[in-house]
């Protein structure tokens, strides 16, 4: 379960990013955050991802406060969150293999583990004959197919999906939330910021709606409402 | 632990291959920077056997009475050798100074005249001294002005050099001070150029940085390749400008021996080679670890 508890963002030297936002997703879940550029989404998820401090509230995963973490403790944390981005951050150097070994890699997961992993990540996101690409040699959906079997490499318990499809096409942009969708049923919690009003229309799932940094709306099977 | 440490320097290494432009360029600024502060090592071993050149051909002669015995002399040779500032003291004995003599002016037949119609042998005996250095040249004639040797020594050759060993040794020193400054000057320029290569190279890295942070790397899984990416720069541009050095040095050495007689540098170089390569390599390893670790620093902040 996570829970915001009061948590306000401030950038100076004026932007009140995020306002006194109190929210609970609980395990298991597929959330949507919707909003405006600017809203506040991505803020939302850089917290959560310790990549910012609130300047205020606390955000707790169980009983542990996120803002409190040492800072040698943060990549143990980041190792239970699967991050996807909308510019998809492959490592440009590696194959799509090793892009993805190399989750692994960081917690010293051993070489026998990896060597049977990857190749099965790889399956479900379909791209077994492209492992050895380079990111430049692959197209869109497909580097972020790799960057969501990435995202799954070290199992974790939430998948932060900020806008995925922003750089897609229709069609990959179905893909990649019915891939989302799959994850979330192996019992994953899924956080997906969208501003796509199709996607969210059509999953059916919570929606939570930012406006300039507060929630305005909260629904369990929302649609979008902002125009 | 282990398995980190190996794939750190797996990926290093990985990395140093496929950005092979990259790396080639830094590699090459690198090459040059430590050709740089070799050759200045060499230069500052040719300054020095240039101003030992000069400073050995500074002497005094200290000239003995006619009458003085030959042990006299020897004592006060025992116990001029005694002070640290003598390298070398030379007896010439009043035979061996005609004999000299002789040989220098044997074409001028007058002067060889009036020797042999003088009949006995007119030249006193002397000790050639060396000094250490040639500022220590005063303190070695004051070591005669004691009063026992007054009466045998019947004059030194200082009081008419003295203005020429100043000047000698005020030019030595000055070449000395000069040529490290110089030094200094343009190491701190390579240092410069080969840390600010490296922070290009690491610049150009920083969103693959982020996204390794982001990913969970801990600081020393994101920086480590990095840093050993840096230490191969250093290797590989250590063998590069040995590679240089060497038929360079061959070719040079030669030439600068006609200029400056009792040097060879080749000869220096290939003796000190191990040495030589081993203060390259440490100069480049050094260089490319610690631009790296300072370079990366700010974008492992996320």
């Amino acid at each position: 379960m996570i829970y915001f508890k009061k948590v306000s963002k401030a950038y100076p030297p004026n932007c009140l990013a995020l306002d006194n936002i109190n929210l609970t997703i609980n395990d298991e879940e597929f959330v949507s955050i919707a909003g405006r550029s600017g809203a506040g989404k991505s803020t939302l998820i850089k917290l959560l991802i310790r990549e910012e401090l609130p300047s205020k509230g606390q955000i707790l995963w169980g009983d542990q406060d996120i803002g409190k973490l040492h800072n040698r403790d943060i990549p143990f944390w980041r190792r239970q969150i699967g991050m996807i981005f909308q510019d998809f951050r492959l490592l440009p150097n590696k194959t799509a293999y090793e892009n993805i070994a190399f989750a692994m890699e960081v917690g010293g997961c051993p070489k026998l583990e990896i060597e049977k992993s990857v190749p099965q990540l790889l399956k479900l996101v379909n791209l077994i004959n492209k492992a050895d690409n380079f990111p430049d040699q692959l197209s869109g959906g497909e580097q972020q197919r790799v960057a969501i079997a990435r995202a799954l490499a070290h199992r974790p318990k939430v998948l932060v999906a900020d806008e995925p499809t922003g750089n897609l096409d229709l069609l990959n942009t179905w893909e990649i939330i019915k891939l989302l969708m799959k994850i979330n049923e192996l019992k994953t919690i899924v956080i997906l910021s969208t501003h796509d009003r199709d996607i969210i229309n059509g999953l059916d799932r919570r929606v939570i709606t930012l406006e300039k940094g507060k929630i305005i709306k909260d629904d369990p099977k929302g649609k979008y409402i902002l125009f | 632990m282990f398995t980190t440490f190996v794939r750190i320097i797996k990926s290093g290494c990985i990395s140093f291959w496929r950005n092979k432009w990259l790396s080639s360029s830094a590699v090459s600024m690198m090459s040059l920077a430590i050709l740089g502060i070799t050759s200045l090592l060499l230069v500052n071993v040719l300054i020095n056997s240039l101003t030992a050149n000069l400073e050995d051909k500074i002497d005094i002669s200290v000239y003995f009475n006619l009458d003085t015995s030959e042990d006299e002399i020897l004592d006060a040779r025992v116990d001029l050798v005694k002070l640290n500032e003598v390298r070398s003291a030379e007896y010439v004995s009043t035979g061996e100074a005609l004999n000299k003599f002789k040989d220098k002016h044997k074409d001028n037949s007058i002067l060889m005249q009036s020797l042999d119609e003088l009949g006995n042998n007119p030249l006193s005996a002397s000790l050639n001294i060396k000094a250490q250095q040639a500022s220590q040249y005063e303190s070695i004639v004051s070591f005669f002005e004691q009063e026992k040797y007054n009466e045998i020594i019947d004059k030194i050759n200082y009081l008419e050099n003295k203005a020429v060993i100043a000047r000698l040794t005020s030019i030595t020193r000055s070449i000395r001070q000069i040529g490290l400054v110089i030094l200094l000057v343009l190491a701190g320029l390579a240092v410069l150029v080969t840390f600010n290569t490296i922070r290009l190279t690491i610049y150009s890295s920083r969103r693959e940085i982020k996204v390794m942070k982001l990913v969970g790397a801990s600081n020393w899984f994101a920086r480590g390749p990095f840093i050993i990416e840096g230490a191969l720069y250093g290797v590989i541009a250590a063998l590069v400008s040995l590679f240089i050095l060497y038929p360079l040095l061959w070719y040079i050495s030669p030439k600068i021996t006609s200029y400056l007689p009792g040097t060879d540098l080749f000869y220096f170089f290939q003796a000190n080679i191990i040495v030589l390569f081993l203060i390259q390599i440490l100069v480049g390893v050094s260089l490319g670890t610690i631009s790296s670790l300072v370079a990366i620093r700010r974008y492992l902040e996320v």
